[in-house]
């Protein structure tokens, strides 16, 4: 399993993402929408994480973009303590999201159910 | 004490003394100032049309009762006046009558000159003796009470009267009898330029009785003078025959006059008096203007009575209808500050809300961190142990963990700072701290929404000697509502200038949506909104507005629709103690 992640914290996304790959998935990780962009360019990805706010640009327009890019890429999003609203908003309720601080279970856990959704072994 | 305990319940409950404490809304109404214009205009304008019609109608009433008065007076005079010149003329036709209708001869006839006497005084009355009396003077016939035959009369004024005018008329005088009475002469003109005078005494007693049988008011009066001011006829209460009369002899009219005067004793008196021709005689008519106004003193009884009557109920319902009128604005206004308050308090709270919840996302952050940290330092503890131990990543991860720790205290020390600011104490401000202070709170929202946050605050704006927390709370509330009027990618531009020596300006521009110039009137209404609906209270801009006020700073406010606001806060330097403020 391929996982994107972006966060504008790059000590957050950093460990998040070694955490990961400690588990086993193979996990790269941006900072701002553009690099995620990029990455999605250069890699295929099975799941994309990203956080609802961001600067410039929110997780959700930039779903729209990655989705354009990948479309087999499944989302699952992260959101601080009252946004929510924004969450629910822009997003189908098919889809995942943790509020942050995450616990490294649940996030596990949600990936290997989007990851079982694309039929991608985990 | 009942009755004052009744007062008490009475006594409307805004001059009870029962303040509305209310901040900023405080200024609103001062009631009882409210009560007395209320009450005094009304009072104005109900009762001094009142008071002016009801003394004009006094006025007018006064002179036509005094009119009247006086004209009757002047008919009583005019017609007393005609009686007693009938009666004199009528004896006088009758001697006239007798010298043409008899002769010189016949007249000397004792006999015949007792008959005529006797005539008259069954015809006409009052006749008391006839005398005939030749041109040089001397009587030659007489008939009557005494015994005048030979009496020479030539020396007297009165001879020498009729002599030249052909009749004479005397004042009354008592005679031998000691009765009044007066004298009737004709002169008759004979051949060779002689001639001869019949003279009658005439009883004045029929003319005092018309005069007494006037009808005078009250204790008024009805008598003859001489042109001398001498008393002629019995007077009630004016003096005795003969005495000088107690008032001045008035000047000569054909016509009769009324006038009005003052007697000795300070009487008012309203005086007729008729000049009676041919005679020394002037008839007068006095009367006391006090008996004579009597129907007038009640008349003005009832006009006093109906105006103070009246008065008094419009001002029982004046008083009523405005004590009625202030209460129910005041416990309406009471009413409306305490939704006001709950607002505000309200308000206070969605602001505290804000602000936790900026605070929250703000250390959600850095929590995040330290808890991806602390749980790859478990990673690397449970399933990396060797690694972890050896090449010093525990130690950079417990770093980083410090690090974000160190994060967060900031965060809640800027918060904290934050809040121990929001006290009313003045205090000496640096601009520009409190500027960075309030923005600390909205840096991030303007991060996220791509807002792009422009503070120009030049080096000599000196320090504010002001109410910490107001300033806070009043530059919090603009920002946020120009954060609120943009979209995102917007520009927020604050600048401070010193205008004079006293105060700064500050502007916050914003590049939002705009206030339409109708809006614009209405932004510092408490309640006026264009944010209904979307968590608007309407009360941020009123709240703001009342606090600028109560630190004797000003606002402006310009917009254009479509391409943003800009506020100018004028603050003063140094605000002193209440009442005191520069």
């Amino acid at each position: 399993m391929r996982v994107l992640l972006v966060d504008d914290e790059e000590e957050f996304v950093a460990t998040l993402a070694e955490r990961l790959r400690i588990r086993g998935i193979e996990a790269d990780w941006a900072t701002t929408a553009d690099e995620g962009l990029q990455r999605v360019v250069e890699t295929q990805y099975d799941i994309a994480v990203l956080d609802v706010k961001m600067p410039k640009i929110s997780g959700i327009d930039l779903k729209a973009k990655i989705q354009a890019l990948s479309p087999a890429t499944k989302f699952i999003f992260l959101t601080g303590h009252g946004s929510e609203k924004d969450f629910i908003a822009g997003t189908s309720i098919s889809e995942f999201y943790l509020i942050k601080p995450v616990q490294i279970d649940d996030l596990m856990e949600k990936l290997q159910t989007a990851a079982g959704q694309t039929g991608t072994p985990s | 004490m009942a009755i004052f305990q009744l007062l008490e319940n009475l006594r409307p409950q805004f001059l009870k003394g029962e303040r509305i404490e209310a901040d900023h809304f405080r200024y609103l109404f001062n009631y009882p100032r409210l009560w007395q214009v209320a009450i005094a205009l009304m009072a104005t304008v109900a009762v001094v049309p009142l008071v002016c019609v009801t003394v004009f109608d006094y006025r007018v009433t006064q002179h036509a009762l005094k009119s009247e008065i006086l004209l009757r007076t002047s008919r009583l005079a005019s017609n007393s006046k005609r009686s007693i010149a009938f009666f004199l003329e009528a004896r006088k036709s009758a001697l006239d009558f007798i010298v043409h209708d008899n002769d010189p001869e016949a007249l000397q006839n004792t006999t015949r000159l007792q008959r005529i006497l006797e005539d008259l005084d069954s015809g006409f009355g009052g006749f008391v003796d006839l005398g005939v009396i030749d041109d040089q003077g001397r009587q030659v016939t007489y008939v009557g009470p005494y015994r005048f035959e030979g009496k020479d009369y030539s020396p007297q004024a009165w001879f020498q009267e009729v002599v030249e005018q052909g009749i004479h008329i005397s004042d009354v005088f008592l005679g031998y009898r000691k009765v009044p009475h007066l004298v009737i002469a004709v002169k008759y003109p004979l051949a060779k330029g002689s001639f001869y005078v019949l003279r009658a005494t005439i009883d004045t007693g029929p003319y005092n009785r018309i005069l007494s049988e006037l009808e005078v008011s009250g204790s008024g009066d009805a008598f003859l003078i001489n042109q001398a001011g001498i008393i002629q006829t019995p007077t009630r209460s004016s003096g005795e025959v003969f005495e000088k009369a107690p008032l001045p002899v008035p000047p000569y009219s054909e016509h009769t006059e009324v006038y009005e005067t003052t007697a000795a004793n300070g009487v008012p008196l309203i005086v007729g008096y008729a000049y009676i021709p041919s005679t020394q005689f002037i008839l007068m008519i006095v009367k006391k203007t006090d008996q004579v106004m009597q129907a007038w003193y009640a008349t003005r009884i009832d006009f006093i009575s109906f105006l103070v009557v009246s008065v008094a109920v419009i001002l029982t319902v004046i008083l009523a209808v405005a004590t009625y009128l202030v209460n129910s604005v005041y416990l309406t206004d009471r009413k409306r500050l305490m939704t006001l308050h709950a607002q505000e308090y309200a308000s206070k709270l969605a602001s505290i809300g804000r602000l936790a919840a900026g605070v929250a996302h703000e250390i959600n952050n850095p929590l995040a961190i330290i808890n991806e940290k602390a749980g790859l330092m478990r990673d690397l503890m449970l399933i990396k142990k060797k690694d972890a131990l050896e090449d010093g990543r525990l130690l950079r991860e417990t770093d980083a963990i410090i690090s974000s720790v160190e994060r967060c205290g900031t965060i809640t020390k800027r918060l904290l700072s934050f809040a121990r600011h929001m006290d009313t104490r003045r205090k000496t401000i640096l601009l520009p701290e409190l500027m960075e202070e309030v923005l600390g709170f909205l840096g991030k929202e303007a991060e996220y929404r791509s807002i792009e946050v422009t503070v120009d605050i030049p080096d000599d704006i000196p320090t504010l000697y002001t109410d910490r927390g107001k300033l806070q709370q009043i530059f919090l509330n603009i920002i946020n509502n120009a954060f609120a009027a943009m979209e995102d990618g917007g520009q927020l531009t604050i600048r401070a200038s010193r205008v004079d020596p006293d105060h700064v300006a500050v502007s916050v521009r914003d590049t939002g949506c705009g206030i339409s110039p109708n809006d614009l009137k209405q932004i510092y209404d408490p309640f006026f909104s264009t944010k209904t609906g979307k968590g608007g209270t309407g009360l941020g801009l009123s709240i703001t507005y009342g606090l600028i006020g109560e630190i004797g700073g000003q606002i402006d406010v310009e917009s254009q629709v479509g391409e943003g606001t800009c506020f100018t806060v004028k603050l003063p330097l140094r605000i002193e103690e209440k009442g005191e403020a520069k």
